[in-house]
Parts: C-alpha cells; structure tokens; sequence
C-alpha cells in the first residue's frame, strides 16, 4: 500500500475525527490510523469487556452486570454538548446529525450547604428555586438582565461597566451578590472549574453565562444534549463523514516508523499495510510523545455503577451535579454526570455516574468522597487518572500537529477551540463551515 | 383511497468485499441506473427510495460502507439498529463469497438479531450468453454456484437472490423481497434514524431545526 495523501491523521479521537471529516470534505486525500481496534481514542466509550479490560485487567468483568456486553456505552471523558455550543453547529453544518440521535440530559443541579439544588432553567423555576432568599432573587434578576441587554455598540447598556477591564467581581459586587450566588453564576453557569475568574477580566464570564443561557433556552430542560449510545457515536459520525468524502481508514494498524524529510520535517509513516507518505500530519499526543507536554493538571475520573437514580434529583434519567470547589473545601469543582438507559449507555435499571476533578492531594480517590457521598450505594467503581498533555510547539515548523488532552471541564468547548486552531494551523486559514449538500442534491451528484 | 398509506422508515445496510457492486446495486434501485466502471464509493453514501409493497410503503435509508471495510474498520455505528442487510458477493469471484460468510456472521454478531439480511449473488451478467440465457459451457465465468449461494442463505436462514445491477436484473426484487420479509411490529421500534411518526422518539431532539422542537411520543401520529 505505497500511497501518497495530503494528511495523515493518527488516532480516531473526537479531535482527529472532525478535522479528517472536514479536511476529506474541502477535497483533501486523508489517510487515517488507529493503532487500536476500536474508534475513539480517549474519547471513546467503551463496552463492558473493554471496559473491564482497561481498568481492571485482573479482574473479570462481573457476573452481577446484566445485559449484552454492547448495551454499555461508558464514556472516558465525562462531558455533554452545550445545545448552543460550537461542537453542536459543527455537527448541523457537517450534517452528521444524519448519523446521530440526541436527547437532552434532563437537569443540571448544584451542591451548596450539604445539598443538592436543581439551577433554574428558567424563569419560573428561578422564583421558585430554593437557592436564594426573595432580595437575592431580584438582584440575580438585575445582574442577568445587565449580561442579557449588554451591547458593545451602545454604551448605555454597559452601567458603568468594560466588560474588557472590569472584572467579574468587580460586577458582582456592583450588583451586591453574595458568596453562594457567585457561586453558582459563575460554577453552575459560566462553567468555571476554579475561582480564578472572579480577578480576571469579565468578557469571557460573559459569554460562558450567555451560552448557558442560550443552550438553555433552546431545548428548556438543560444546556445540555447528549448522543444516544454515548459520546463515542461522536468520533465514529464524523469518521463516517471523511469516509464518505473519501478518507481511507485503518484501525488495528500501530505505526511502525515516522518518516522524517532531510530538514526534519514529517515525510509519512510506515504500517503493516506499507508505507504512506504525506507532509502533513495531525495526531493525538500519544503518537508523539517526545512532542508533548505535560499541562501540570491531572484529571482522576471515576466510573460509578449505579441500580438507582440520585436522590434529591427527582428521579431523572440524566443529570449533571456539580460541587463548587469552596462548598468542599477545595480549589477545583467536582463533576458529576449521571446517564441512564434512556440514552442507551446502560442496560434499563442501571445508572451510571462519572465523577471528575483536578488532583489536588496525594489521595485522589479521597478526594471524591464528597461526590460518592450523594449517588449512595454503587455496584462498582472503576478509576482512572490521567495527565494532560499539550504541544510543546505549533508545529509550523516540522508540519505535525498535535492536539491537547481532553480536558477536565464539563463541555466541548476548549475542544473546538484546539479544533479550529489545529484548523487555522494547518491550512492556513480559519476554519469556515459550510452547510452540507442536502440528501437531494447528493442523490442528484450520485447519479453523475 | 383519500389516506396515504403509512410510511415505514427502514435502515438498510450494504456489506460485501470491494468491487461486487455494492453501490451499483443501490444505485440502480434508487436511479434506475448503472455505471460501467465505476469509482469506488466517494461522496454519496446516504440514499433513501421509497418502496411499495402492497398495501405498505417503506422508505429504505440505505448506508453505504464509504469504503470502510477496506481495512476492517467498520464502526459500530454503521450496524446500529440496522433492521436489514445485503450482503452482497460476486459469482464470478469465490473469494467474495467467502467474504460473503463472514460479513453474516459479523452481523449475527454485531446487529439486532431480528435483522432482515439478503444473500446476494451479483454480477449476474458476466454469465449469459448472447440470447440472453445462462451460459452453462465450461467457459462459463460463473464461479460460485447457484446451490452454494441458496445453501448458505438456508443455514442462515436469509434471503437469497441472483442479481445483475448492469442490467437490472431481480434487482427490485432484493429489495421487495425485504420489505415483505421485515417483522410488521419491529417496523417503528428501536429506530432512533427513521423518520417515524409513532417510534419511542420521547425527547429526541432535531438539532437542524431551531427552537423547541422536541419530539413528544405520539405526536403528530395519524390514527385513522
């Protein structure tokens, strides 16, 4: 298989998977590898067998789970898509929507003083939320009316405020918030995983509440959707996408050899199918370790098996929870996202819950306690830590091109971000999308 | 008849080695159409056709494999609630049909087990003669019998047909075929693609369109 390409893409991650789909769309010959037998990468998810296997290689998977070994779908990486966020435009455009069903996560709720709260979706849910007192209502009202109405171009929206210099506590302060309603502005809905926001300027809390509160509004239950059989139809939807625009696919296949020009710049790799030559190649951090750098952070994630939904949250299929860093007594928020068979990742009567944070104490798995706490008994627990990698250049210069480790947060944001910034990196250009050819016109093209 | 008949949503899917016509068997279902040596798969791989069959029509969305079996590098998703299959062989090239076997076990294993699967035979026309009739002389490029192809779809319990996507050939057949043999009551279950009026569609969501649009369970389902 002695084959020229324009790009090579290793590893069948989220990342890799949209840029091949989009690059095999704009006309590029894409090759692409997965040393593993399945797509996905990190953000795979993972069936019983295989998940058994990664987290606990001694033990067989237990007999007390039911189901087919395929009525799992458990993610690695918890997140959700924002219902207005950049991942679900990329998807519109892209239509792999085509490929993909998705449900909405059924509430989001927030711990404060040893319970658990759901964040209003709306309104009337806001007057009626056990939250905040009567006057603290009518001052969130004002303060989320001030982001709502805020214009750049008409500066008698902006109260005093530069939403470029201020910053976020600055604005809090001028609208007398207290402590737990910062709290939960700026954890349950700008998203923020630390406190560091509040010193620092304000436009990005800005837009992070306006997503929220946009993704909200677009569905009503949540800001958030989520794919029927897990997050790993994402990779496999746009995997499907490069296919069809004529990207070649080996999975099983490790890489023998990376092939080098004189200058050092990359040439091709060299598999058990022969060798493939491109100048360009896009790539998880794994494929290039000595190219990569630890982020500092590590993120430990724990797999919870659960028989019954949470309690305090109504019952409901799907959720996320989140602990504000202060109200444990910690720098870093704990994530919590709950699933259910109503989205297909478990075998009816099964929950599953993934609980995440930054490490911040020799005994991560302590550090969960809290989050364990609320989903009550668990059948099993399967943790994972992972360091977090990054670049440690752009790659102009040798023509690889790295992307970033998923990150901790709760959403798909900072990876579109590294998305269309390995985009603009690689082309040249920012990246632009497109709406698709309707199925019409593809059946008219077809028929050419 | 003042009401349309019901329209049953099925997701069908191609599977057989490269080049034994897979998406010139699609293509002359959908278009009435045949391409002498055509590309492999680029560009195209989501055709839907509406079939009739006696009193039910069933809208056939039909998935292409886009060329990712090359390297066995199907993805679950492509199986994915799946209500039928054609497996498709060349008589003319045994090796296609041994490929033929596994791709039927890989959908026993892989697909929901009230899968409606076709053994198809292709290309058909590479073995008559000029009067239009089998050609039975040793010259003949028939490769694998008609026997061998009708007693693997009997062990699997299948369909089994003999096609010529170039001539058209029991091509529309394949597809009746299927549509006559699909379960009734499996017709709007587990479809999470099909465009289902009465499916378990409870919260799904359209992302294409703007605002709201929730797919509530029974909505907009005719009972008449």
């Amino acid at each position: 298989m002695d084959e020229n390409y324009d790009v090579i893409v290793l590893g069948t991650g989220l990342t890799e998977c949209v840029l091949s789909g989009i690059l095999s769309v704009e006309g590029k010959k894409v090759l692409h590898i997965d040393r593993q037998d399945f797509y996905g990468g990190e953000s795979a998810s993972l069936n019983l067998s295989q998940l058994y296997k990664k987290f606990k290689p001694s033990a067989q998977k237990p007999e007390f789970l039911t189901g087919r070994d395929r009525d799992w779908c458990v993610d690695l990486i918890p997140k959700f898509l924002m219902s207005n966020g950049e991942l679900t435009n990329i998807l519109v455009h892209t239509d792999v929507t085509r490929y993909i069903e998705f449900k909405q996560i059924g509430g989001s709720y927030v711990y404060r003083s040893g319970r658990i709260a759901k964040v209003p979706a709306n309104e009337s849910e806001a007057i009626r939320s056990s939250l905040m007192g009567i006057f603290e209502k009518r001052r969130m009202k004002r303060f989320l009316d001030f982001i709502a109405k805020y214009d750049d171009d008409d500066v008698s929206t902006h109260q005093g405020f530069d939403l470029d210099k201020n910053t976020m506590d600055e604005i809090y302060t001028y609208f007398g918030l207290e402590s737990g309603t910062k709290d939960f502005i700026g954890h349950a809905m700008a998203l923020w995983s630390t406190d560091h926001y509040l010193t620092e300027v304000a436009r990005p809390t800005y837009e992070r509440i306006m997503l929220y509160v946009q993704s909200v509004a677009k569905y009503g239950k949540s800001p958030y959707i989520y794919p029927l059989y897990g997050l790993g139809e994402l990779p496999q939807g746009f995997a499907r996408l490069s296919a069809i625009y004529g990207g070649t696919y080996m999975l099983d296949t490790p890489i023998d050899e990376v092939l080098y020009t004189d200058d050092g710049k990359f040439a091709g790799v060299v598999t058990k199918e022969g060798t493939a030559k491109a100048p360009i190649v896009i790539a998880d951090p794994t494929y290039f370790p000595d190219k990569v750098k630890k982020v500092g952070s590590r993120v430990i994630r724990a797999m919870c098996i659960l028989d019954h939904p949470i309690a305090g949250t109504s019952d409901l299929d799907s959720v996320q929870l989140i602990i504000p860093q202060n109200q444990v007594g910690r720098k870093h928020d704990i994530y919590i996202a709950v699933l259910s068979d109503v989205h297909c990742v478990v075998p009816k009567g099964y929950y599953l819950a993934i609980v995440s944070t930054i490490i911040e104490t020799e005994t991560p798995h302590v550090e969960l306690e809290p989050a364990f706490k609320l989903l009550g008994e668990r059948l099993d627990t399967l943790m994972g830590i992972a360091d977090l990698y990054e670049p440690s250049t752009d790659g102009t210069d040798s023509n690889i091109f790295i992307s970033k480790s998923y990150d901790a947060s709760s959403h798909f944001e900072s990876t579109t971000d590294d998305i269309k910034d390995i985009y603009f990196r690689v082309t040249g250009k920012p990246l632009v999308l497109q709406q698709r050819t309707t199925v019409e016109e593809e059946q008219a093209l077809n028929g050419l | 008849m003042s009401f349309p008949n019901p329209t049953t949503s099925v997701k069908l899917v191609l599977l057989g080695e490269a080049a034994v016509g897979k998406s010139s068997l699609v293509l002359r279902f959908v278009s009435n159409e045949f391409q002498e040596n055509k590309e492999p798969t680029i560009g195209a791989a989501f055709l839907t056709q509406k079939c009739t069959i006696g009193s039910k029509v069933i809208k056939y969305e039909i998935w292409d494999t886009a060329g990712q079996e090359r390297f066995a590098s199907l993805a679950p998703m492509y199986y994915r609630n799946a209500q039928a299959a054609i497996v498709v062989y060349d008589i003319t090239k045994p090796a296609s049909f041994i490929k033929a076997r596994h791709w039927v076990k890989e959908l026993h294993e892989q697909a929901s087990k009230d899968i409606t699967i076709a053994l198809v035979g292709n290309k058909y026309d590479l073995v008559k003669n000029d009067s239009g009739e089998e050609d039975d002389s040793e010259n003949s490029l028939r490769k694998v019998s008609i026997e061998e192809g009708q007693n693997l779809a009997d062990e699997e319990g299948i369909l089994f047909f003999e096609t010529s996507a170039k001539d058209g050939f029991n091509v529309n057949e394949v597809f009746i075929g299927i549509g006559n043999h699909i379960p009734e009551s499996n017709n709007n279950s587990n479809n999470p693609l099909g465009g289902n009026s009465n499916g378990n569609n409870e919260g799904r969501i359209d992302l294409t369109s703007n605002a709201n649009n929730i797919n509530r369970s029974g909505g907009g389902e005719c009972a008449c």
